[in-house]
């Protein structure tokens, strides 16, 4: 039991701010693992970063499900909040564009009127590959 | 470019399904089905299954290929899908770029109503249903080229859903023989288009023009109904055609504007699906057939040597001939999909549900578009053959070729020569020279109005065919000079003159008195044509 803690201690986190995964406990519903955690990392490059980052995300997943206590039996379901609103459709004259030096002013880095990004996609650094680190 | 020329290398894959006897084994390709074909006198080609088949060398069983199409098409419109700046293709770096498109914050997107048109038009084109109410959504995924994080599209319910697409493939050697196969549509969908990324190895980076970020593009899903490259470039090949003729695209491979992503897959018939690869950024259309045919064949290749396909997307290269699997490419994606907050539904009506006082300008009725569609390739090509009595493998040629229709129907306005006469010495003589120089059309030294004069002449029996032939290649040599000016400079002309013609053929005769009978008798009939 206790190894098994020492065990969770030395899971490490993506980023330079180090946290603390919560195992899933499969016997409390609504806990969200640390797979997916690890996932939703990578996928919106947000950084988790604490337990207690994941816990108020488990407080606000508890929080929406809520809903399912509504009876929505043959209900429509609601696409938009704009559904009643009429899409305004612009006509097609060119009215914009021609402002590359103010955009590229945002710029970190230019070449050429050109806007520098790094080669390809950096890939994050798997969970399993950071060094162990304790808990905040 | 005569894509619909292309026969041999697929060919072979569908015959052997109908003549499937274990008994010859020339390993794949046009070998087999022309060989068994030969083998078994067989002409007709009325029943095609759908599916080619691959015999392997080991001579185990048959595999059967799947091939399914994105096709992304870029809208010709003047500003962008949802905001006002130009579409254009070659302009200095991020000059054609808004707040919008640089996604700075503050900025929402607006509707371009001309795109909604192409994309109804060409879903009308296409025999879809078109979807009254369509919903925008976002595509998320993380990339330099994709300044928003996300990509508007149609995911859940796209603009126009379960069309077909009719093309034409040859089925034998003869151009005669031409099977019509159809593909259904999936989908047609409006989306963004990303921005352009150069990668600057040496350098370790990348530089980003937003020009082409947020220009419009209509995505067009074919079902994965074909089965070899020739199927699948001649589909490219009408759909470019079709969206041509509405206007909707220039759909150029070459500049972008008309961009294709494959899904293959490999499978013995009858048993299930195979897993399918996506060979993407396939921008020519000879690259497509080549790339789609190589993916096959490295497929079967793999699971005949116990191995296993892996869903992966991958590149062609052209310069090798293969492809390889792409960087970047970090197992399945997942791309959150949500609705686009910032847009309302998309509402499309038709005469009987058209808001009364509705303003005009903010509708889009479905009937009107309808009335006013161009017409379509297949409707002309009917209509070359109805009026010309052209065969149809010749309208097909005419089409395929840029510009050649165009002078073919200038050349029949100023010449009295029949169309049939017409239609050989265009399709023929003419295309034979553009093809020998690779010239394009509108690169043709030889202008309608000189082919035209040129069978005048001809028609009035001025010159015989060798001479005119003699003429055309003057024509091409030389610019600026009419036919018949050549044909009195060369003294082409045909003698008319009867008696003269008799006193030539006796003057020749009585030169070779060794020549009997038989040899007087053909110089008389010789003058008498």
């Amino acid at each position: 039991m206790w190894a098994r803690a020492v065990k969770l201690g030395l899971r490490s986190w993506v980023g330079w701010r180090r946290g603390f995964t919560s195992k899933a406990d499969p016997q409390r519903s609504g806990r969200v693992t640390a797979e997916v955690i690890e996932h939703l990392e990578r996928l919106a490059l947000v950084d988790f970063g604490s337990q207690e980052a994941v816990a108020r995300l488990e407080k606000a997943i508890a929080f929406a499900d809520r809903l399912r206590a509504v009876d929505t039996d043959g209900v429509e379901p609601m696409e938009s909040v704009l559904e009643d609103r009429c899409l305004y459709l612009r006509s097609d004259n060119v009215v914009e564009g021609n402002c590359a030096e103010e955009l590229l002013q945002n710029a970190h880095r230019v070449v050429e009127e050109y806007f520098v990004a790094p080669p390809g996609n950096i890939s994050l650094p798997k969970q399993d590959e950071q060094e162990p680190f304790s808990h905040i | 470019m005569a894509a619909l020329v292309v026969r041999l290398s697929c060919l072979g894959k569908r015959w052997v399904l109908a003549c499937i006897d274990g008994g010859s084994r020339h390993g794949r390709g046009a070998a087999i089905g022309l060989t068994s074909r030969r083998k078994r006198g067989q002409s007709s080609v009325a029943q095609q299954p759908l599916i080619a088949v691959q015999k392997s060398r080991k001579g185990e069983r048959e595999w059967a290929a799947v091939v399914g199409l994105e096709i992304h098409a870029q809208i010709s419109s003047n500003s962008k899908l949802f905001s006002g700046s130009q579409v254009h293709f070659a302009a200095p770096p991020n000059s054609l770029v808004s707040f919008f498109d640089a996604s700075l914050p503050g900025t929402l997107p607006v509707l371009n109503r001309r795109c909604v048109e192409a994309a109804v038009m060409t879903g009308l084109a296409l025999n879809c249903r078109i979807n009254k109410k369509s919903l925008f959504d976002r595509k998320h995924y993380f990339y330099a080229d994709l300044p928003a994080g996300y990509q508007i599209t149609q995911q859940r319910l796209p603009i126009a859903v379960n069309g077909c697409l009719a093309y034409s493939v040859s089925v034998g050697k003869k151009p005669s023989q031409v099977s019509t196969r159809t593909v259904r549509i999936k989908q047609i969908q409006l989306e963004q288009d990303s921005g352009k990324s150069l990668h600057d190895e040496p350098r370790s980076q990348t530089l980003i023009d937003l020009n082409r970020a947020g220009v419009g593009l209509l995505e067009v899903v074919l079902e994965p109904d074909m089965s070899c490259g020739e199927e699948a470039a001649s589909a490219v090949r009408e759909l470019q055609l079709i969206l041509q003729a509405l206007g909707t695209s220039q759909a150029n491979m070459a500049e972008g504007q008309l961009r294709v992503d494959a899904n293959i897959s490999v499978h013995h018939p009858g048993e299930p699906l195979g897993v399918r690869t996506e060979v993407k950024n396939l921008n020519s259309a000879r690259f497509l057939a080549k790339a789609i045919d190589f993916e096959i064949k490295r497929q079967i290749h793999e699971l005949e040597n116990g191995r296993k396909i892996l869903n992966e997307t991958r590149s062609f290269d052209d310069k090798l001939g293969c492809t390889m699997p792409m960087r970047d490419k970090e197992g399945k994606q997942d791309y959150r999909f949500m609705p686009e907050p910032n847009l309302p539904p998309l509402l499309l009506y038709d005469t009987a549900s058209l808001p009364p006082g509705a303003d005009p300008q903010q509708v889009i009725n479905i009937d009107w578009i309808r009335e006013r569609l161009p017409e379509l390739p297949g409707k002309t090509r009917e209509k070359l053959i109805q009026q010309y009595g052209m065969l149809p493998e010749h309208s097909f040629t005419l089409l395929n070729e840029v510009g050649l229709l165009e002078f073919f129907q200038n050349v029949i306005k100023e010449t009295r020569a029949e169309p049939k006469k017409v239609t050989s010495w265009v399709l023929n003589i003419f295309l034979g020279f553009l093809k020998q120089q690779n010239l394009a059309v509108n690169e043709s030294p030889v202008t309608p109005s000189a082919l035209a004069e040129l069978l005048n002449l001809l028609d009035r029996k001025a010159i015989s065919s060798s001479a005119a032939r003699q003429v055309f290649e003057e024509l091409w040599r030389s610019k600026g000079k009419t036919p018949s000016q050549i044909v009195s400079e060369k003294k082409l002309e045909l003698m008319q003159d009867q008696e003269a013609l008799e006193r030539v053929c006796h003057t020749v005769m009585e030169g070779h008195p060794q020549v009997g009978v038989e040899g007087r008798r053909k110089a008389m009939h010789f003058s008498a044509c």
